[in-house]
């Protein structure tokens, strides 16, 4: 939470060069965001907080570096379904918006830090690699996001509903899901008479 | 038990060994042949088979729940058992689902903590809590000092009384009844007082963005000093009637032991992480709130058994009763909301005197306040481990996603693991000391 000094080990040389070439163009380079990566993946902050932007190819090969580089805990999985976000998303150049996201958090619990990431995945084909192998933690709420946005991971080895009936037709939480609505009866119900 | 059949089990792969671990975590998982993955169908269909006349390794599945007096609320255990031996087991979970995460989109963020408290109903404030800090931190707003510290020790009684809830079901799972009848008492104490603060004792949507619905009444310091004066020899009592005794030892030592390395590759957090060894506790590693002024001690176990976590509550209860002693001391003076007219609705007062204050409190109440763009992760440390918020906002009133990171649905996974051949009786032992909260888990 706390927006410290990031850390980011690789690539501060080249920011520095950027910088000096970039110096006459000092307005311009104020204006554009800083490009950083970190585990070769564009890097944003939202409020703070350190996000890395991989593509789906290379989802899990990103997550083995960040298993290796003491991100010991995935605490969480989630997805966002943007298909009705009416603004235009935050997202560094080379990274095409989807119609889903799918976000998983993890911790490190020596540096007592959190890093965030935020998959693309396209609405057509909404599968992404599992984290299960690597983080077995993420297995329910692999579940849980397959199970309310029908988003699938490859190489889970259980990848049902959690949450919803075994039998259940469709997945809740995407913005194109039919929200019930029993309307209050303030009146008889239509064919049963007037009062 | 509520449904007994016989049925081989059997043809079911172990599918995890299928997935080369490589570098990952899984290895740190011996017990994951404790995992039972089964649909339901398959299950209903093993339960009509016969069973194999003259196989003398046959298993028996059976449902332990949904309702079971030990399953706390509806949670329900698919258990494969031999003899009596639990060799797997599948937590059921959804009993409880009514889909607050879909809900919360339809609410402003006003509303949304009416919503989200009703998620882990033992700790509600926390839900609120999270909730709240989440949206603050999208909009980027400050919220006054005595906010700040009402949340703190709201949220420290509030754990005080989800730990003596624990207390008391914990007690009941393991047949002492008499302490299921002290915990709640005394947590009906703890509750009486939110009752006169904020009206309701559960579900109180107190905490709410901006700061909190209202000031502490009148003698709150006196209603405070009291509880924490009730309390210290209450909770020696359990000492005597529980901790030092033998069979309470004997039922708790040793069972539902979890490692280190599973606590961490399975995301477990709050007590059963620190049961581990870990120190691991958001208001120490990740401080927000006033943490970083209070002193406490994190209490950490050694053995990872449901010993080490029951003594982890019950010691929590007394660190949260320094912390709360301190909020007696340092409270501040001045608001207990922000300023800011857009977020906060004017004082009673004002909206008689003034045109702006009137059109305000309608704007906030009727279409709610614009929160800027952008996503956000907010994270606190609720009586059952990291309780997080994933917010994002399209520049509307209200969430265009809101996730809550439910802590007890996280460490139902380790529940499989720690029963792994185990007796049925510890089976309860360990349900209990996981201490899951199902309107958490299901949402």
């Amino acid at each position: 939470m706390a927006d410290d000094t990031e850390t980011a080990d690789t690539e501060t040389a080249e920011t520095e060069a950027a910088d000096t070439e970039a110096a006459d163009q000092e307005t311009a380079e104020e204006a554009a965001p800083e490009v950083e990566t970190a585990y070769g993946c564009p890097v944003t902050y939202s409020r703070g907080q350190k996000v890395i932007h991989p593509s789906r190819g290379e989802w899990l090969d990103v997550a083995v570096q960040l298993l290796a580089d003491g991100w010991n805990m995935c605490v969480d999985v989630t997805s966002v379904d943007y298909l009705s976000y009416g603004v235009a998303r935050e997202l560094p150049a080379g990274v095409n918006a989807e119609r889903f996201e799918v976000v998983a958090s993890f911790i490190s619990h020596s540096r007592a830090e959190r890093i965030r990431v935020r998959i693309q995945v396209p609405g057509d084909d909404p599968t992404v690699g599992s984290l299960y192998a690597l983080y077995p933690g993420s297995d329910y709420l692999e579940r849980e996001v397959f199970d309310l946005m029908g988003i699938s991971f490859e190489g889970h080895p259980d990848m049902s509903r959690i949450l919803m009936p075994e039998t259940w037709q469709g997945h809740p939480l995407r913005k194109d899901y039919e929200v019930g609505v029993i309307p209050v009866q303030f009146k008889a119900p239509a064919g049963k008479g007037s009062e | 038990m509520t449904a007994v059949e016989q049925a081989p089990v059997a043809d079911t792969t172990d599918v995890a060994e299928t997935i080369d671990p490589a570098s990952g975590q899984l290895d740190k998982l011996p017990r994951r042949h404790s995992v039972l993955r089964m649909s339901e169908v398959r299950a209903a269909e093993l339960m009509d088979s016969d069973p194999i006349d003259g196989e003398n390794d046959q298993t028996m599945l059976m449902n332990m729940g949904p309702s079971h007096p030990s399953t706390h609320g509806v949670l329900r255990l698919m258990l494969e058992l031999d003899g009596e031996t639990v060799v797997r087991s599948k937590p059921v979970v959804g009993y409880l689902h009514t889909g607050m995460e879909k809900t919360a989109e339809t609410l402003t963020f006003l509303q949304g903590p009416t919503n989200v408290t009703r998620m882990d109903y033992a700790a509600p404030l926390f839900n609120e809590l999270v909730f709240s800090l989440a949206t603050e931190e999208l909009i980027g707003m400050e919220v006054p000092p005595r906010a700040t510290w009402i949340r703190m020790l709201m949220c420290e009684l509030n754990r005080i009384s989800s730990h003596l809830l624990f207390m008391a079901t914990n007690g009941m799972d393991l047949g002492a009844v008499s302490m299921m009848i002290y915990g709640w008492r005394e947590r009906e104490q703890v509750l009486r007082f939110f009752q006169k603060v904020t009206g309701l004792r559960m579900n109180h949507n107190y905490i709410r963005p901006g700061g909190v619905a209202a000031d502490l009444p009148d003698g709150w310091r006196d209603d405070v000093l009291a509880l924490m004066e009730m309390l210290p020899p209450r909770l020696e009592e359990y000492d005597i009637l529980m901790t030092g005794q033998p069979i309470w030892r004997d039922r708790l030592q040793g069972v539902g032991v979890i490692s280190q390395d599973e606590a961490i590759a399975l995301s477990a957090t709050g007590p059963i992480l620190r049961s581990t060894g870990v120190a691991w506790d958001l208001r120490r590693e990740m401080p927000y709130l006033a943490y970083p002024d209070v002193d406490f001690d994190i209490v950490v176990g050694s053995y990872g058994d449901s010993f080490d976590r029951y003594a982890i509550r019950l010691n929590e209860i007394r660190e949260s009763m320094r912390i709360v002693h301190q909020c007696l001391d340092m409270m501040p003076e001045g608001d207990y909301r922000a300023g800011d007219a857009k977020v906060t609705p004017p004082p009673r007062a004002r909206i008689d005197e003034s045109m702006e204050a009137l059109i305000h409190h309608f704007k906030i109440f009727t279409e709610g306040f614009k929160v800027p763009e952008g996503e956000v992760y907010v994270a606190v440390e609720s009586p059952r481990g990291e309780l997080g918020c994933y917010m994002v906002s399209d520049g509307g009133s209200h969430p265009y996603r809101m996730h809550i990171r439910g802590p007890s649905f996280v460490n139902l996974q380790t529940m499989p693991h720690m029963m792994a051949d185990s007796l049925i009786a510890d089976a309860v032992a360990v349900i209990s000391s996981v201490d899951p909260i199902l309107g958490e888990v299901d949402r």
